[in-house]
């Protein structure tokens, strides 16, 4: 499930593009240290590939509905973590523009979601501890298994935690993870299962290229433990920041945005000290200082100011747009 | 579906090489108008509307600019699965205190949250959809590598923006072999998909072995240099200076209430 | 004696999985030649020419290159004088433009920019693809993308010419171009390919090869009308020497004027196809409502025909 822009507070959105920036960051420079260049072209192609086979759609047996591969766990039983988490993002990132997945702030949110939890969560704790060296079937199938499982479930609380953070949305936290979780729990097994299929197929046509991720070496080796520790702690420590952040923005100014949509001050339900919080938040958001909030200065004087004249107003603002973009229509077909 | 999707994304990447004035116009200022967009969108309140009004503005301008088919970019925003509509449409549900009453239709808070997120869902996803409509891929790359992201993702991104088409014609040729030999759902299950997909897998991994041989003999040594040279014209300055003081304009000052003030004062 | 040469004295060589695909393989082609390798699948083609330029390195005998014998250590420096172009130009075009494709190997050879950008420009003039440097590899057809591949090798300025397969992706009129243009340069050619009607008309010398050694060796009208030769090889005789035995001439070295020649009919192919294109686009545009578009791409179409005589007339006045 792709995040959308529409359901973001900037705030939240900007959090989650740090930690997304950072972790590609961290993952180039990973790479140029270490990456046989051969890598490259691989790493490319795969991308495509994985774009391409998102395309395909399959018939879930016992349902009639069609899902489709998610993508990440393959990359990173082929690639490793960071090369995987690379490639997503790319594949993430085209489809954010070619297909409008999501929207271009909600990319943060959906590269963490989607490629950060296969990539260095599900693989390095999940995958490869029960996939062992590779050498038996049963075993690939249950970790590809669990570990699509677990990724997504991983991705869709995030969707969860995004959204309630951004305070868009009316759904409690309880109501909203009961509805993301099971649906991903069902998307989660197919991806895994589909995972595996392929996963399989491979190891039987071609082992050599699983020869890398699944050989008998410490798991250390490819992943750093304590790396992966701490970068769980930068993102608890991102999320409370912006947890904090909401949580002292909460009362958000809606009695002024109702005012300001319909010109009526007075609602039900109005609470004292609002303003006063009002005024430490717009302190904060300086930099996008609230439009709500500074009518409600203004506005005080001409609260007579009627509902009519917001429809009246409305309705010229969007009648002027398109009339500007009639006229420049006009005008290149004239000059064409 | 499949073949409808493949051509959607081919018509948009046509699209991206036209030319004509948005087209010229550097990626970079492109690139950074969009975002302060999008941003700028998305910081309104939840039960903000007539405030996003004026921001239509944008699109209209580059659709107009850009000689964009307004149906088609249209089209895919409401065929794109919505989550924000699947989530959006929980607030009428859950906050229906009313707040006003339109004409005897009462209406609700959570309607008003529900339209403001349509609103915005429409006016970001219309933005990233016209970004990709009047740049070119590779010309987003460029402003992306000049505005610091490491040398290694966008040499991901150009590779993977240029075994797409190849890639994604491939698997098409496929799906068809599949569909035409598979009844119903019979034969499109996960055991066809599996192997269809394994090969696809398999066929990459040989063609990015041919590639590489391909970059080793012309020189490959570990870089994949560009050559554009973007110089910023007059015609960017402008555009991204009169988009930034537009979107703070819009984002400070009540447009709507002001025409409606004004119109009321004339009558 | 002559520079530039590529020298095989019995290499042999076989796959990780044991099949062996070169098996004490000799030859030697000089300056100027061009050379055609013919051989049924399997037969150890495309395993030669990967040898010359160091994509795999033979397991036994040596190979020289130029002056260089060909090791891990100077596989580099040979790749500087082979340029090689693949079967499947999208393997080849990896790059997101046209433009940024054929830069790539002048700016690995260190060349600065403004060197790097006048290689380009020529190498594009010299296929004839000028027009598409902004253009994606996607967005081309299969005649322009093997232009545009030959385009990113010859910027390179290499010696020697490797083609594997050149023709096999092109429509008929393609195909000519293609044969015009490898008729106009002097380079070095090895063209392997099963097109043995191509090999005649582009190279006056042919090899076949079979289980990884040379079984014949001579003059291209000798061994692409040797029957029984073919079929032993498990080839068959050239289509245009079925019907008409007699080896038709094909000159050796070429003059300036030679090349000119072909250079002329080249432009004059790309020229009229160029004009149709307009010319289908302008309808395209007039079936969309948009009249002045159409008019103009008319006019353009009109125009572009004129220069069509002007080719003619040139062709006139070589005698």
């Amino acid at each position: 499930m792709h995040m959308a822009d529409a359901l973001l507070s900037p705030a939240v959105g900007a959090a989650f593009w740090a930690g997304t920036v950072g972790t590609i960051s961290y993952c180039s420079k990973k790479l140029t240290d270490t990456m046989e260049e051969k890598l490259i072209p691989l790493m490319g192609v795969l991308g495509a590939f994985i774009f391409a086979a998102q395309m395909i759609n399959f018939t879930i047996p016992g349902t009639g509905s069609s899902g489709h591969l998610g993508g990440g766990m393959i990359l990173a039983v082929i690639l490793g973590p960071y090369a995987a988490f690379i490639v997503m993002a790319s594949v993430l990132t085209v489809q954010a523009l070619f297909f409008a997945d999501g929207g271009l702030l909600a990319l943060g949110c959906n590269i963490w979601n989607l490629g950060l939890y296969p990539c260095f969560v599900a693989y390095p704790l999940i995958f490869r501890p029960l996939a062992g060296s590779g050498g038996s079937r049963r075993r690939l199938t249950i970790a590809s298994l669990l570990g699509g499982v677990v990724g997504l479930q991983l991705g869709a609380i995030s969707v969860v935690i995004e959204t309630l953070l951004s305070g868009r949305s009316e759904l409690p936290f309880s109501t909203f993870a009961l509805l993301m979780q099971p649906i991903h729990l069902a998307i989660g097994v197919v991806e895994g299962i589909v995972t595996a299929g392929v996963i399989n197929f491979i190891r039987a046509a071609r082992p050599e290229i699983l020869e890398g991720s699944l050989s008998a070496r410490p798991l250390s080796a490819h992943l750093p433990i304590k790396k992966v520790f701490i970068g769980f702690l930068v993102a608890a420590v991102l999320t409370g920041g912006v947890m904090s952040w909401f949580a002292s923005s909460n009362p958000d100014g809606l009695e002024w945005s109702i005012q300001k949509v319909f010109g009526r001050p007075d609602l039900p339900g109005q609470t004292s000290g609002i303003a006063h919080a009002l005024k430490s938040i717009q302190e904060k958001t300086a930099l996008l200082p609230d439009y709500g909030f500074r009518k409600a200065d203004d506005d005080k004087g001409r609260a007579s100011a009627t509902s009519v004249s917001g429809l009246i107003g409305s309705a010229l603002v969007l009648a002027g747009v398109l009339l500007i973009g009639y006229i420049i229509r006009a005008l290149r077909r004239k000059s064409a | 579906m499949f073949d409808e999707g493949y051509f959607n994304l081919g018509y948009l990447d046509t699209l991206s090489y036209k030319n004509t004035f948005v087209h010229r116009l550097d990626p970079r200022a492109k690139l950074i108008a969009t975002v302060a967009f999008v941003v700028t969108v998305v910081s309104f309140p939840k039960y903000e509307i007539t405030g996003l009004l004026p921001f239509f503005l944008f699109p209209v301008l580059l659709f107009s600019l850009g000689d964009i088919p307004v149906k088609f970019i249209l089209k895919k925003v409401l065929l794109v699965s919505s989550f924000a509509l699947f989530i959006g449409i929980f607030n009428p549900l859950l906050d229906r205190q009313i707040v006003y009453s339109c004409w005897g239709f009462p209406v609700s808070r959570g309607w008003i949250s529900f339209f403001s997120i349509m609103l915005k869902f429409f006016l970001t996803i219309t933005s990233a959809l016209l970004l990709i409509a009047t740049t070119s891929f590779p010309g987003i790359c460029h402003a992306l590598r000049k505005l610091g992201v490491p040398g290694i993702f966008i040499s991901q991104l150009l590779f993977l923006y240029r075994y797409l088409f190849v890639l994604v014609e491939e698997a098409m040729k496929a799906v068809r072999a599949r569909d035409m030999r598979s009844f119903g759902r019979q034969g499109k299950g996960m055991k066809t998909f599996v192997s269809l997909v394994g090969t696809l897998f398999l066929r990459t991994v040989e063609r990015a072995e041919r590639i590489y041989q391909a970059m080793l003999s012309r020189g490959f040594s570990g870089n994949l240099h560009l050559m554009r040279p973007h110089r910023v014209s007059g015609a960017d300055i402008v555009f991204l200076s009169s988009t930034m003081v537009l979107l703070y304009l819009f984002r400070v000052h009540d447009v709507v209430g002001a025409m409606g003030s004004l119109s009321m004062g004339t009558f | 004696m002559s520079h530039h040469i590529v020298e095989f004295q019995d290499v042999r060589y076989h796959y990780p999985d044991g099949t062996a695909a070169l098996n004490g393989l000799s030859l030697r082609i000089t300056h100027g030649e061009a050379v055609g390798i013919v051989g049924a699948n399997g037969a150890g083609k495309s395993t030669l020419l990967l040898h010359i330029n160091g994509s795999i390195l033979p397991a036994s005998g040596s190979i020289i290159i130029g002056d260089l014998q060909l090791t891990a250590q100077t596989r580099k420096e040979v790749r500087k004088k082979v340029g090689m172009i693949f079967q499947n130009p999208d393997d080849q075009l990896f790059m997101p433009t046209v433009y940024d494709d054929v830069a790539f190997g002048p700016l690995n050879l260190g060349l600065g920019r403004e060197r790097a950008a006048e290689r380009v420009e020529e190498a594009l003039r010299i296929v004839g693809c000028q027009g598409l440097r902004d253009r994606p590899p996607h967005h081309l057809s299969s005649g322009q993308k093997s232009s545009v591949a030959i385009a990113s090798v010859i910027a390179m300025q290499p010696e020697i010419l490797v083609m594997d397969e050149p023709a096999s992706s092109l429509d008929p009129r393609s195909r000519r171009q293609l044969i015009n243009l490898l008729n106009a340069f002097d380079h070095t050619k090895i063209v392997a390919s099963h097109d043995l009607d191509f090999i005649l008309e582009t190279c006056e010398r042919c090899i076949i090869v079979r289980d990884g050694r040379v079984m014949a060796d001579g003059a291209a009208e000798t061994v692409l009308a040797d029957k029984t030769l073919l079929e032993e090889n498990n080839l068959e005789l050239p289509l245009s020497l079925k019907n008409n035995p007699l080896p038709r001439h094909k000159g050796a070295a070429m003059n300036d004027l030679d090349k000119l020649k072909h250079l002329i009919e080249h432009w004059k192919e790309h020229n009229k196809e160029h004009a149709r294109t307009y010319r289908e686009w302008a309808g395209k545009a007039a079936s969309l409502g948009k009249n002045d578009l159409a008019g103009v791409l008319g006019e353009i179409a009109a125009e572009t025909s004129r220069i069509d005589e002007l080719f003619i007339k040139a062709d006139g006045l070589l005698g």
